[in-house]
């Protein structure tokens, strides 16, 4: 299967996020939503109207956020909280743990707008470092989807998932990397296009810019397999070691922080299952203002800067 | 090693017998959370003790719940946001019929099921994971609404301790439960005046704090919190106020009512030795 990333039409991940929360209210009366004060910014002002006593609206309050979620998780509701992920992680980190991850709580936690995706505003609303506190914590799936498609199903499997999942939910205009019957699985990768010389493990916004360098690879002659790794905890170690093992080098890109997100989870499997030469691709540190697309290209989160990245890794590789 | 343990009480009894079963239970509830914080060597028995009173009424008297059926959907909830007072939850849990009381003898031991502080998943009857402060009041705000979403009449309640409210998050539910007027949501303040070092009000001061209660739009009163006919009267006469969630400042003594450890500040997590707890229970006979 080979999938290129159809460039002509842009989506903001958000559209697909409250279609499925309106559809999971419909079908499932225990569905209520969580926010603060992010009505407008979660794009939830319909879901409001048609259900004004599910969407509980805490204010500006993300700790209590999650705790209120917890509670209704207690009784018997399956909560979505939805803010942006920069201040709900952060503020609400050990909620998060203890709350929703240590006690097992059915609560479903939509970081929305994360990565640099507040670009000019600044690294005080970036989120580039969401996954790697999130990793740490012990008992919480989670799951960075990269179109649509991808953050309907995310959405849904959350929704029959017994425990916490985080969704990152991206804001950020992305094309449609995935065919119409592909079915995400909690804990599975998804091979787009396949390849022996290298391996490029990418998710979110950073799929469709993988499979463009793939593409810009290929017309050099360089095989690159594309991987999707939508969930980035539990990771799908299966295709990690067939990566390394079938195509001995591997390139990590991701909308995140180069420490302890996709690539650290990625670097940490190769480290113990089969080590080959690797590369982390995301930003090395608070990045500048400018625009969400001006700063991936800036660091080189593109096509241009994978295809470099892939070929100074490829002199590193192992005959 | 004393193992005798209150039960839940009749409440078609007098109101007098209820209440002398209330203070019976609540003394044979100290009576065995004083060794189990010296077995385990860990503890901390001054918040047990000024909250024995509120948990044992709520337990014993008040509290809609069912032992053989810890989950029952339509029950009352109750949120021990002073997680580390785990001591005396366990204690009453297990006096009500929650876990076999034998289990106690395990508090804090190697991979004990009883934790320092409670874990809902290993211990029925526990509602909520507590320990780290200011946890337990937005947990009970999302329980309280739960309800309302349901129409329920089920009741929440939940208690936290003083200090506790320095956390900031207490805020952000108190300001929430007063906005939605959650008036099936109880708070109680074991206000012992106390945290772990010193007095609240030389540390970060709480008061007034029932001015700030009710500036968030909650009912307030203030409650003798070792004083079972009046906490029985008020749990059964809530809300405070209608239309608005009640905040209960149940004024209490550290270390209650042991007379070396009453009100004494070192008592917040110090552990007895065999001789103190067996003067602490002489004072208890």
């Amino acid at each position: 299967m080979t999938a290129v990333a159809n460039e002509s039409t842009l989506y903001d991940c958000r559209d697909a996020f409250v279609a499925t929360l309106h559809a999971l209210a419909e079908e499932d009366e225990r569905v209520v939503v969580v926010c603060n004060d992010s009505v407008g910014s979660s794009k939830l002002g319909d879901f409001q109207e048609r259900f004004p006593e599910r969407l509980i609206n805490v204010g500006i309050a993300e700790q209590a956020m999650i705790g209120v979620a917890a509670g209704l998780a207690n009784g018997g509701r399956r909560p979505f909280v939805s803010g942006a992920s920069c201040f709900l992680t952060a503020r609400g980190l050990e909620q998060i743990k203890v709350d929703l991850a240590y006690s097992n709580a059915n609560v479903t936690v939509c970081g929305m707008s994360p990565g640099v995706a507040y670009g000019e505003l600044g690294p005080t609303h970036h989120s580039i470092e969401d996954i790697a506190w999130l990793r740490a914590i012990d008992n919480l799936v989670l799951i960075v989807p990269a179109d649509p498609l991808e953050t309907e199903q995310a959405l849904r499997a959350a929704a029959d998932y017994e425990g916490p999942v985080f969704v990152r939910v991206s804001r950020m205009g992305v094309p449609s990397v995935h065919p119409p019957d592909y079915r995400f699985e909690i804990g599975r990768a998804a091979r787009l296009r396949d390849g022996a010389d290298v391996t490029v493990i990418a998710n979110g916004t950073m799929v469709a810019r993988a499979l463009d360098a793939a593409a810009s690879l290929a017309a050099e002659g360089v095989a690159a397999r594309v991987l999707s790794m939508p969930t980035v905890k539990p990771i799908d170690l299966g295709e990690i070691v067939a990566a390394a093992e079938e195509t001995g080098a591997i390139v990590t890109v991701e909308e995140h922080s180069i420490h302890g997100g996709l690539g650290g989870a990625v670097a940490e499997a190769v480290v113990a299952e089969c080590p080959v030469p690797m590369r982390i691709l995301g930003f090395p540190g608070f990045a500048p203002t400018g625009s969400a697309p001006f700063l991936l290209d800036h660091f080189g989160l593109n096509r241009n800067g994978i295809h470099a990245a892939v070929l100074d890794l490829l002199e590193r590789k192992r005959p | 090693m004393i193992a005798t343990l209150p039960a839940r009480i009749d409440r078609s009894l007098p109101r007098a017998e209820q209440l002398r079963l209330i203070a019976e239970g609540a003394r044979l509830i100290r009576r065995r959370n004083l060794p189990l914080i010296e077995a385990a060597g860990l503890g901390h028995i001054g918040g047990d003790l000024s909250a024995t009173d509120i948990v044992a009424t709520l337990y014993l008297a008040v509290l809609d719940v069912d032992p053989s059926d810890p989950q029952r959907a339509e029950r009352d909830r109750f949120v021990m946001s002073k997680g580390h007072s785990s001591g005396v939850l366990y204690t009453t849990l297990a006096s009500c019929g929650f876990f076999d009381p034998a289990l106690l003898d395990t508090y804090m031991k190697p991979l004990s099921p009883l934790n320092g502080h409670p874990d809902r998943k290993k211990v029925p009857g526990v509602e909520a994971n507590t320990g780290p402060l200011g946890h337990g009041l937005p947990i009970a705000v999302g329980m309280a609404i739960a309800a309302t979403l349901d129409d329920s009449a089920r009741r929440t309640f939940c208690l936290t301790g003083d200090g506790e409210l320095q956390e900031g998050s207490n805020w952000e539910a108190l300001m929430v439960g007063g906005h939605r007027g959650l008036e099936r949501l109880t708070v109680i303040v074991d206000r012992n005046g106390l945290q772990q070092g010193a007095p609240t009000e030389e540390t970060s001061r709480l008061e007034p704090l029932g001015d700030k209660a009710r500036a968030f739009g909650w009912g307030v009163i203030d409650v003798d919190g070792h004083d079972h006919a009046a906490l029985l009267d008020l749990f059964e006469r809530l809300p405070i106020e209608p239309d608005r969630p009640s905040f209960v400042i149940a004024h209490t003594h550290k270390g209650n009512p042991i007379s070396f450890m009453h009100d004494r500040v070192e008592w917040h997590h110090r552990v007895p030795s065999a001789g103190q707890v067996d003067a602490a229970l002489r004072e208890l006979e």
